[in-house]
């Protein structure tokens, strides 16, 4: 039942909408708070390897969701296999790696801040800061700064990632699909009265475990 | 990548083992000399003057290193952790060089400063997100049986699961003479094995001198070493400007590195203690 929990925790219908604005007003602030030209916050999908754009400030803001690249690649990728935050501040001179963003994205930055995403033992994605002001030189005092917008963007991405969850364990093939959509056809007072039997049969299996 | 690495140093540890170990008895107070004292002011001069590490076996245990980058220079061994055929964690011969960067630039850093030094490539990471924890805790087992004075580790992992394995095999390094060093995270999570204390943590300063660190008596981060606007080596010869923790550490490892090429017979808490004496900001550090 924790997916049924998760949904009914999370309100389930409009929680996608309201974590993902969570989101984009990280990447925003940080973005303001840099001076960046951009900020973003790329979601790791674990079985397809590949880093997602789930929340992006300024630049590319309105193309690159949903764009992917895999994610052993680059700097987002280095940042995240070795969950240390990094600066690079000529990403000009790595050729490679400028061409096949150039490729991917159609913007390449000059330089990049990147930090892990990391939700109690789980690495989520990564927050990315691009093309600070040419003139403003990066202390250590900023990485740590990056450190915290990275914890505030991890639990919004944690959210996000239940919500959705929930949404597909209650929709279509999901597990509980068939509970929701029982749920959904009855009237207010059909509906206490099936879950009142729910909760009588849940009962009789306690017992019988017992 | 190809055949199975041995493990040649294990005749070694047995040997070392015959030493008392749970008590002294009087005839064996001999065989317990200390071969280095240390002096009664220890300087940098006495630390580390005149060595360029020579003799010193370093370990990478990273993404790889690029192999002829001119930065790094010769590197003696490369070897990566994978799984065969039946899903069994093999270390095998590595012609794979590095996937991403990160321990290339490792290696350049300890190269420019301990310019001799032996350096081996132990490749656990670039290889996927799932099992990775178990890569990373068979390739340091296998640094430490083969008895690496220095591994520099500029990574960690979030994963409670292996924090008591890797507990363990952070103890066994120190009680072999493997000192481990390890970037420290400064983000708000718990991670590993930077915090234990048979480990040296490192973190970064802002200062440009590659020889200025620093000793924190406020751990779990031990020791500051520059971390800000290096360029480090980086893949396809080059060199990219970084900032990170990642490239505090090999800075510790490489001056780590120094010592022991001058005083090879120092163990991890002697090591530690020059390390603290010679440290910009105690009394040998100047």
């Amino acid at each position: 039942m924790s997916d049924l929990e998760a949904a009914v925790a999370a309100g389930v219908l409009g929680a996608d909408e309201a974590h993902r604005s969570l989101l984009q007003a990280t990447v925003e602030v940080a973005r303001a708070i840099f001076g960046a030209k951009a900020a973003s916050v790329f979601l790791l999908d674990e079985e397809a390897e590949e880093l997602v754009f789930e929340a992006v400030a300024g630049e590319g803001e309105d193309e690159l969701i949903g764009m992917r690249f895999p994610a052993g690649n680059g700097i987002a990728g280095w940042v995240l296999t070795t969950r240390q935050p990094l600066v690079v501040d000529d990403l000009s001179s790595d050729t490679r790696w400028s061409r096949s963003q150039a490729e991917s994205t159609g913007y390449v930055p000059k330089s990049m801040m990147a930090v892990p995403l990391l939700v109690e033992e789980r690495a989520l994605g990564v927050l990315s800061v691009l093309d600070r002001p040419p003139e403003s030189r990066v202390r250590l005092r900023e990485v740590d700064m990056l450190g915290l917008f990275a914890n505030q963007a991890a639990i919004a991405l944690d959210l996000l990632q239940r919500a959705r969850r929930a949404r597909e364990a209650l929709a279509g093939e999901g597990r509980l699909a068939p509970l929701a959509r029982v749920a959904a056809r009855l009237e207010e007072d059909e509906r206490d009265a099936a879950f009142e039997l729910l909760r009588a049969f849940e009962r009789v299996l306690v017992e019988t475990s017992d | 990548m190809s055949a199975v690495v041995p493990h040649e140093h294990e005749q070694e540890f047995e040997e070392e083992e015959e030493l008392p170990a749970w008590s002294l008895p009087a005839e064996a107070v001999d065989r317990i000399r200390v071969p280095v004292t240390l002096p009664e002011q220890v300087t940098r001069e006495w630390a580390w003057g005149g060595s360029t590490g020579a003799g010193v076996r370093v370990c990478i245990l990273d993404s790889g290193i690029e192999l002829d980058h001119p930065l790094v220079g010769r590197v003696d061994n490369s070897v990566a952790v994978v799984r065969d055929e039946d899903g069994v964690l093999q270390v095998v011969e590595d012609g794979e060089g590095d996937l991403c960067g990160h321990g290339t630039a490792c290696a350049g850093v300890v190269r420019a400063l301990a310019p001799d030094v032996e350096l081996t490539s132990v490749r656990v990471l670039g290889a996927g997100y799932t099992g990775g924890g178990e890569i990373l805790l068979h390739g340091l087992g296998w640094a430490i049986e083969q008895g690496f004075p220095i591994v520099n580790m500029s990574l960690s992992t979030t994963r409670t699961k292996y924090v008591e394995r890797l507990h363990e095999l952070a103890d066994r390094a120190y009680f072999r003479r493997v000192l481990l060093v390890a970037s420290a995270h400064n983000m708000p999570v718990e991670s590993f094995p930077w915090r234990f204390a048979s480990v040296i943590s490192v973190g970064s300063h802002e200062e440009s001198d590659p020889l200025t660190f620093y000793y924190n008596p406020n751990p779990p981060v031990e020791f500051f070493g520059r971390g800000l606007d290096l360029d480090v080596a980086w893949l396809g010869g080059g060199t990219l400007r970084c900032t990170g923790n990642s490239f505090a550490t090999p800075h510790i490892a490489a001056v780590g590195a120094l010592i022991l090429g001058k005083h090879p017979d120092l163990t991890p808490f002697q090591l530690k203690s020059v390390l603290y004496q010679t440290a910009s900001n105690a009394r040998g550090g100047a």
